[in-house]
């Protein structure tokens, strides 16, 4: 196993791009670091590959953006990196809010099962095959998904009390 | 026939004065305003000099309750629960900006001041507040304890 690993993040990307040929394209790389584009059918296949077979053991991150122009509107960003050859990839998933959602990698990293209740409660981005997709953050009362562009910056809900200002009720004197 | 053996009050201005000298601050301390109330209570300034130095993690020993630090919506409930559980009579103190507005935490998540869940005696500004302002919201709840009209029994 160890010796088909790739030394370089450049390599990473291109034996992905040669296994999976339909469902990877490049992406930006804005700070140098490979960025593959993933169709969301293949994201499970892609990353089993990466955790099997090229030691990438560490789920950094999973996190997502907001596009509102674009059709789908949610890039979701999976942060991949082997602690063992020091190399990182970072990959991305194009969805949108509907059913039944991106595949959840959970069964694969442990790290996802919170990652994606974040950008579920976060975005409303849903994940087929999460298996407690609830709210981490917010509570369950909570209207909307707070770090979508669209949400109003200025939109008070909270769980009790009124949503502004001081009423200065005073108990003494 | 018993000289100076004797001291003539009121039970009113006696409460007020045991309670004004004995306060039992309940940290709620959510961010760093809880790092900064820490110092307070350390021998540099040293809230024992006015009496209040022991501090109590359970509601039910305390009777003046200090937030220090920014309070989510999320936790909102059980600010509101602790303050329900303080015996009367009690006094809360909001610190920073954060307790007392919500200071720059203007978004969803963060109450926009604490006196929207709970009555307030004292606001101190700051973010921190300096330890000496926090003394000195200590000493203005003495001053208000001292003042109250009819001092409440129990």
């Amino acid at each position: 196993m160890s010796e088909t690993t790739c030394a370089t993040a450049a390599e990473v990307g291109l034996l992905l791009a040669n296994r999976f040929a339909d469902a990877v394209t490049e992406g930006p790389g804005p700070v140098g670091d490979t960025c593959l584009y993933v169709t969301p059918e293949k994201i499970v296949d892609v990353v089993r590959v990466l955790r099997d077979e090229q030691r990438f053991d560490f789920l950094m991150d999973e996190t997502c953006v907001d596009y509102p122009d674009r059709e789908p509107r949610f890039e979701v960003i999976y942060n991949l990196y082997s602690l063992s050859t020091g190399v990182r990839v970072f990959l991305k998933v194009k969805a949108d809010d509907s059913e039944p959602g991106v595949p959840s990698i959970t069964p694969l990293y442990r790290a996802a099962n919170w990652f994606e209740r974040e950008i579920y409660d976060m975005f409303g981005v849903r994940f087929a095959g999460h298996p407690d997709l609830r709210r981490i953050l917010l509570y369950e009362s909570f209207k909307g998904h707070a770090l979508r562009k669209d949400y109003d910056a200025t939109l008070r809900q909270p769980l009790i009390g009124p949503a502004d200002g001081p009423d200065h009720a005073r108990r003494h004197g | 026939m018993f000289g100076e053996t004797f001291l003539t009050t009121t039970v009113d201005t006696v409460l007020k004065w045991a309670r004004k000298n004995s306060l039992y601050p309940m940290p709620f301390g959510t961010a760093c305003c809880a790092i900064e109330f820490m110092s307070v209570v350390s021998s540099h300034y040293d809230l024992a000099r006015f009496g209040a130095e022991v501090v109590r993690f359970s509601p039910r020993q305390a009777d003046l309750l200090i937030v220090a630090g920014t309070v989510s919506c999320k936790m909102a409930p059980v600010l509101k629960t602790i303050y329900d559980q303080m015996a009367e009579p009690k006094w809360v103190i909001a610190m920073g900006v954060c307790a007392s507005t919500g200071g720059f935490y203007d978004n969803y998540a963060t109450v926009q001041g604490i006196d929207t869940i709970i009555p307030v005696d004292v606001y101190v500004a700051g973010c921190p507040p300096r330890p000496e302002a926090v003394l000195d919201a200590v000493i203005k709840i003495q001053e208000k304890i001292e003042k109250e009209q009819h001092a409440p029994l129990f």
